[in-house]
């Protein structure tokens, strides 16, 4: 198969070809130094803020062109192969008019120091986009990924309310067939490779070249989102000579449904997988839903957050509590473990040189199953889990019969609580006190540390704290009582209202 | 003075929007960093030592020199003048020589071709420390003695006797934290060679004559030499009032040495580890009150780590002492501020300057004395309250004569329908076992005026052309808040002309010298008048002229809508401005303004230091949850005093933008230092400022409905930029409200920020023991 030596991107509706991009280019460096497009602004470089929040278009897998705000700090420039992206600079450029985001902005008075305000316009431009007619939650959503320190966000609030009414009618929506077609002209099915075997930004298209160049070049770094590994490049100023995108790889960004399993692709990001993820229980959608913000869900992948094999990802103990399977990929062949198997300590997982995750296997609830997942963190909306706890019980006649806990950030990996589980394992749920003394069993199954997040006596009690709740919660879902309110935020009443 | 127009204002009072609104939209609102480089810029990285206390032993920048792209490498040996860029009274070295005196302490700069290549460099050098043992918290400075300042006090009665004579008193010690500015547009600056040695430098702060004085002082170089300008900053709260210039210094330095232009921009974790932020504090109280909850002394003490040297400490910490009554008479006080020094970064102004920390107090102690007596909180405020006979002396001896909190917080009790919803939270208590919670209504008295008297000046200058246009500059800078509209509505009212004619201008010290920071909330009292008095000046020039060539009474000249209304006759503003320049008339005039009836007297104690008081009142509802510490705003009420409104719309802005960046301060927002003095939370990823959702889903926020400020301000208006911070103490009442429905009595003991973690903590204190 030939192999592409240049990337190849739509701006201003014109496609770009660029054959000497570095494999740690961003796309903000892009914007800012290489075009000068000066609208787009830095705030903090590690995909935090939102500042630099640009819109970049691609067509989905119904063939429709989607926008998805995205932090271009944080984008490797070459990411963007394929795909359209969409600047503060040319929303209104050349246009004596502004672009109703824009003018719904300027007369609710949603900006002041106006820094955040690019960022912010754009992720709004997106959620016009969606053509829905936006409530305060989705709104509030959209925003979680951008900072504004001079406004409070009401008026921004109201300008979303007010512009984002669910009627698309702008020069990008007018241009949606041309731009569509210029998309699917640049969808070559081509390998790409940019620079030398030494140094490169590759983006293979199928799973065998994927196999393949990863075994030839078993030290590149594989990148899904670059969520994280972005702050390595902007932060830690490190140099990664060899950088393979999963992006383009056909199939990895499967998301299935068979029936009594979900198989999501490790290629998929959180943005694609979170509607097949809520039918398995409204818990789910919460957690993956304050896993960073839109931007950063639209570029991170569960696959990535599961290969970097943190302690305080958020998917991998949900993961583990359902008991989920993770495919694993290489040239000479394929494998599936037990996911809790593949974490086998700080920084050390079971990946073998030249593979990579390839897909991960949820089984869903049955009949007789409750789970509970509960994410606690600082600030609600686009923060690191203090904890994030997830607790699913076999009952039977009020009875568990079996019990998978697990915890992110109570250990130095996500972890289940053996021995929390089996005292529970035969216990009636009217059993209060059986709650009690199961909850004191986790300070034997974790001994967490203290960070700037939380201090280890925090996350002990909350710990047990949650493991009452859930149990306060399943006693009454399975007995089919009301509770009085158990919690300020994720209710599962609420939720389930908006994965609807 | 000119007679005050009797036609209705065309501009002022209108919720006109930011002059830079559709710039800020479509991303091409310059910042210092949008501005395209001359030819040949060069860029700066600041390193630093890994230590946080320290005499430097060695310096080995062989390898910065030698790394690829960097043309320069500044230690203190290449500043020719003085190494210092001390807002105050010294001790803030622009690059370490001799000692460390916090982690993050600049020792040297990379000057490079590119940013990244800066930043690379300045990784590579190999410093050494002679390490010693760092006083990190304000409890280790106090234990060495350690002060960037003297104590200061202030003393009213004998209070310790009269508290023991009370028939009910408290005491309690508890802590107030810091605050990160997280500013969006992080500290910049770009420095330009001009003709003769003279270099230009754009720069984000609140106060571009200081950082003049600063370069010239560093470069040994006259002040008329040196010219800065700030066009707009992207969000600056304080933090680019004194700790701007540091970085201006620099990019000024490696353009002297270079000759290249030179810029200088803080990557955001750099930035957050560099400069000061928000004092945190120790606060240490007693009161003595009776059985409806009157106050009849007060002791407090505020230990507040300043961090390594003074900086503008001093006002700072004054400032806690000015509002440690917030809106209530104590009889008798001692309230005595420490203003402590540890190794770590030198702490600064942040909106509110040192005054929200003592209304945190003041507030607390109004909680715990109705917690205590069983009362309803507002009951217990109310009691309290500045009024009646003798009870409207501060303790620093000024009267406060322009009190409306009776009608402000009584309007707001109903608006809020604070006692239904109190009666309503009991109810839900008392049948929730896992949420609880909590509601609060809190006032608000903040005094304006700068504390440091000269500071209380500002400076314009406005010029007309002949096609009627007007440009106006003055020193006052924009951070946000709004400030050039607002004078702009100003001028434009004077000449009665569309605010379109009015041609806004970059801060820059070569029109305006010698100007105050833009800061204390005064910038629109300070510059407005400033502004109105140079448009004045004109104004009369154009009146005499038209009552000379249309031989008519001056008080028949009049003007609006663009226009000049002479008698009879009726003439474009345009039109009079050519004629102005035809009879040789002076188009063009300075204004400068002095703030009148302010004498305080710092050594002595005594005089009026501020002008006039504003005032607020916040409502709010809280639910917390027992098993984690998660809190949520439910709803918030805010009713808050701005005198005659010169823009709702930004003054509303202020007021919204302000409660929530207090709120955050009180919430989610902290500051962890590690045992080494080295911080913790030095970006967003860690430190966490409120989003969208953190905004209460039911928040009111209404102007009170003044008849106008009793002093004579512009259009009688009331500065709003810092007091709406304070609104948010209702939230911690709040919260401490919930926490304290668990067991009746007993005051929760809650810190600020209250986070999850500090929430829980206070209630597993409630839950056990007794």
């Amino acid at each position: 198969m030939t192999m592409r030596q240049s990337i190849r991107f739509v701006r201003d509706g014109k496609a770009v070809e660029l054959t000497n991009i570095g494999p740690n280019d961003t796309l903000l460096d892009y914007l800012r130094l290489t075009e000068e497009s000066r609208g787009t602004k830095e705030g903090c470089a590690e995909g935090d803020c939102g500042a630099c929040s640009v819109a970049v278009g691609s067509i989905n897998s119904n063939g429709k062109l989607e926008y998805q705000a995205v932090n271009s700090c944080i984008q490797l420039l070459g990411m963007l192969d394929g795909k359209e992206v969409i600047t503060i600079d040319d929303l209104s450029r050349g246009q004596e008019e502004l672009h109703p985001v824009q003018d719904a902005m300027v007369r609710h008075h949603g900006s002041q120091c106006g820094f955040c305000t690019p960022g912010i316009v754009m992720s709004l431009f997106t959620l016009y986009h969606k053509g829905i007619k936006a409530d305060r939650p989705a709104i509030n959503n959209q925003l979680a990924g951008n900072l504004c320190r001079c406004t409070g966000y009401r008026p921004i609030i109201d300008a979303a309310l007010e512009s984002c009414n669910g009627s698309v009618d702008d020069r990008f929506s007018k241009a949606l067939k041309t731009t569509t077609e210029t998309l699917t002209g640049l969808d070559d099915g081509q390998d790409v490779f940019v620079g030398t075997e030494e140094r490169f930004f590759a983006a293979p298209v199928s799973m065998a070249s994927l196999a393949k160049l990863y075994s030839q070049h078993p030290d590149a770094i594989v990148v899904a989102g670059a969520t994280d590994v972005g702050l390595w490049i902007t932060k830690q100023l490190r140099d990664l000579p060899k950088i393979i995108h999963l992006g383009r790889v056909k199939g990895l960004d499967r998301v299935e449904d068979n029936g009594n399993e979900l198989v999501i692709g490790a290629g998929a990001t959180y943005a694609q997988a979170e509607e097949a993820l809520a039918t398995i229980d409204p818990d789910i959608a919460e957690v993956v839903r304050r896993i960073g913000s839109t931007q950063v869900r639209a570029s991170g992948t569960i696959g990535g957050n599961i290969a970097n094999g943190s302690p305080i990802g958020d998917s991998p103990p949900l993961l583990i509590a359902l008991d989920a399977r993770l495919g694993l990929e290489k040239a000479e062949g394929k494998r599936e473990i037990r996911l809790e198997d593949f974490f086998i300590d700080y920084g050390k997982q079971d990946r073998q040189p030249g593979e990579f995750v390839s897909h991960v296997t949820i089984p869903k609830l049955a009949e007789n199953q409750f789970l509970r997942s509960y994410k606690v963190s600082k600030r609600f909306d686009q923060d690191i889990s203090a904890l994030l706890a997830a607790f699913r019980l076999t009952l039977e006649n009020n009875r568990v019969t079996s019990a998978r806990i697990a915890f992110g950030g109570m250990a130095a990996t996500p972890k289940r609580a053996g021995k929390t589980e089996k005292a529970l394992i035969g216990l009636d749920l009217a059993d209060q006190a059986g709650w009690v003394k199961a909850a004191e069993t986790l300070e034997q199954d974790y001994q967490p540390i203290s960070d700037m997040r939380a201090s280890k006596e925090y996350r002990i009690d909350v710990a047990k704290g949650l493991l009452l709740k859930a149990l306060h919660e399943i006693s009454h879902s399975a007995s089919g009582t009301d509770s009085p309110e158990t919690r300020v935020i994720g209710k599962r009443e609420h939720s389930l209202r908006e994965a609807v | 003075m000119l007679k005050k127009a009797s036609s209705p204002a065309l501009n002022v009072g209108k919720a006109t929007k930011h002059d830079s609104a559709d710039r800020h939209v479509r991303g091409n609102a310059l910042y210092i960093d949008d501005i395209r480089e001359p030819r040949g810029t060069l860029h700066l990285a600041p390193g630093y030592a890994r230590e946080s206390c320290g005499k430097i032993k060695s310096l080995d920048l062989e390898v910065v020199r030698s790394a690829p792209g960097v043309v320069a490498v500044l230690t203190a040996a290449d500043i020719p003048g003085l190494n210092d860029c001390s807002p105050s009274f010294g001790g803030d070295p622009i690059l370490a020589d001799d000692r460390i005196e916090f982690h993050g302490q600049v020792i040297f700069a990379v000057v490079a071709q590119s940013h990244i290549e800066a930043r690379k460099a300045a990784k590579l050098a190999r410093i050494e420390i002679v390490a010693e043992t760092p006083m990190v918290t304000a409890e280790d400075g106090m234990a060495r003695d350690a002060s960037v300042l003297p104590t200061y006090e202030f003393n009213r009665g004998t209070p310790a006797e009269t508290i023991k004579a009370s028939p009910l008193s408290i005491s309690d010690s508890f802590r107030i934290g810091g605050q990160e500015h997280f500013y969006l547009e992080g500290q910049v600056s770009l420095a330009i060679p001009q003709d003769q040695g003279e270099i230009l430098v754009h720069t984000s702060t609140q106060h571009p004559t200081e950082i003049q004085h600063l370069i010239a002082k560093m470069l040994k170089i006259r002040d008329a030499a040196v010219v800065c300008e700030c066009r707009r900053m992207g969000g600056a709260f304080g933090g680019k009032e004194s700790q701007a210039a540091q970085w201006a210094c620099l990019a000024a330095l490696a353009t002297h040495i270079t000759g290249r232009p030179a810029k200088m921009r803080l990557d955001r974790d750099d930035d957050m580890i560099m400069t000061g932020k928000r004092h945190d504090f120790r606060c240490d109280w007693q009161a003595g009150f009776d059985e409806k909850g009157k106050i009849s002394a007060v002791e407090v003490d505020f230990l507040a780590r300043c961090g390594c040297s003074a900086d503008l400490s001093l006002g700072v910490n004054d400032r806690t002492m000015f509002h440690a009554d917030n809106s209530y008479y104590y009889p008798e006080n001692r309230i005595t501020s420490h203003r402590i020094k540890t190794n770590t970064v030198s702490n600064t102004a942040f909106r509110g300057f040192g005054g929200p920390q003592g209304m945190v107090f003041s507030e607390r102690m109004m909680d715990a004395i109705a917690i205590k007596l069983g009362l309803d909180p507002l009951d217990v405020r109310r009691t309290n309250f500045y009024g009646g006979s003798g009870r409207d002396i501060t303790p620093f001896g000024m009267k406060v004569e322009d009190n409306i909190l009776e009608e402000l917080v009584g309007e707001l009790e109903q608006t809020s329908d604070y006692r239904k919803r109190r009666q309503e939270i009991a109810a839900f208590n008392a049948k929730s076992p896992f949420l609880k919670k909590g509601l609060a209504l809190n006032p608000l008295k903040f005094g304006i005026s700068f504390t440091l008297k000269h500071l209380n000046q500002a400076g314009a200058l406005v010029h007309v052309y002949t096609d009627g246009s007007v440009q106006v500059n003055h020193g006052g800078t924009e951070m946000g808040q709004g400030l050039y509209t607002k004078v702009a509505q100003v001028v434009a009212e004077e000449f009665g002309i569309d605010l379109e004619n009015v041609q806004i201008t970059a801060t820059t010290t070569d029109k305006v010298p010698n100007t105050a920071p833009t800061a204390a909330s005064s910038g629109t009292d300070l510059n407005g008048m400033a502004a109105k008095l140079a448009a004045e000046t004109i104004k009369i020039r154009l009146i005499d002229l038209a009552a000379r060539l249309y031989q008519i009474e001056k008080s028949a000249v009049s003007f609006a809508n663009n226009h000049v209304q002479i008698g009879q006759q009726k003439i474009t503003f345009a039109e009079l401005t050519q004629q102005a320049f035809l009879q040789r008339v002076s188009l063009s005039s300075t204004g400068y303004y002095a703030t009148p009836n302010i004498t305080w007297d710092r050594d002595s104690k005594s005089g009026r230091p501020f002008l006039y008081f504003a005032y607020g009142a916040a409502c709010a509802e809280v639910t917390i949850d027992t098993s984690t510490g998660e809190m949520v705003i439910d709803r918030v009420d805010i009713l808050h005093d701005v005198g005659k409104s010169l823009n709702p719309a930004l003054d509303i802005g202020q007021i919204e933008g302000g409660f929530v960046q207090g709120m955050g301060w009180l919430t989610t927002e902290e500051l962890v230092y590690d045992d080494q003095g080295r911080l913790r939370t030095h970006a967003p990823s860690t430190y966490k400022i409120p989003t969208a959702s953190d905004l209460p889903e039911d928040f009111r926020v209404k102007l009170w409905d003044s008849p106008g400020n009793r002093e004579d301000t512009i259009y009688r208006s009331k500065a709003v930029g810092e007091p709406p911070v304070m609104l948010a103490t209702a939230v911690f009442s709040a919260i401490t409200n919930a926490i304290a429905s668990l067991k009746p009595g007993v005051l929760p003991q809650l810190s600020t920020p209250a986070t999850p973690e500090n929430i829980l903590a206070a209630v597993k204190l409630m839950k056990s023991g007794d």
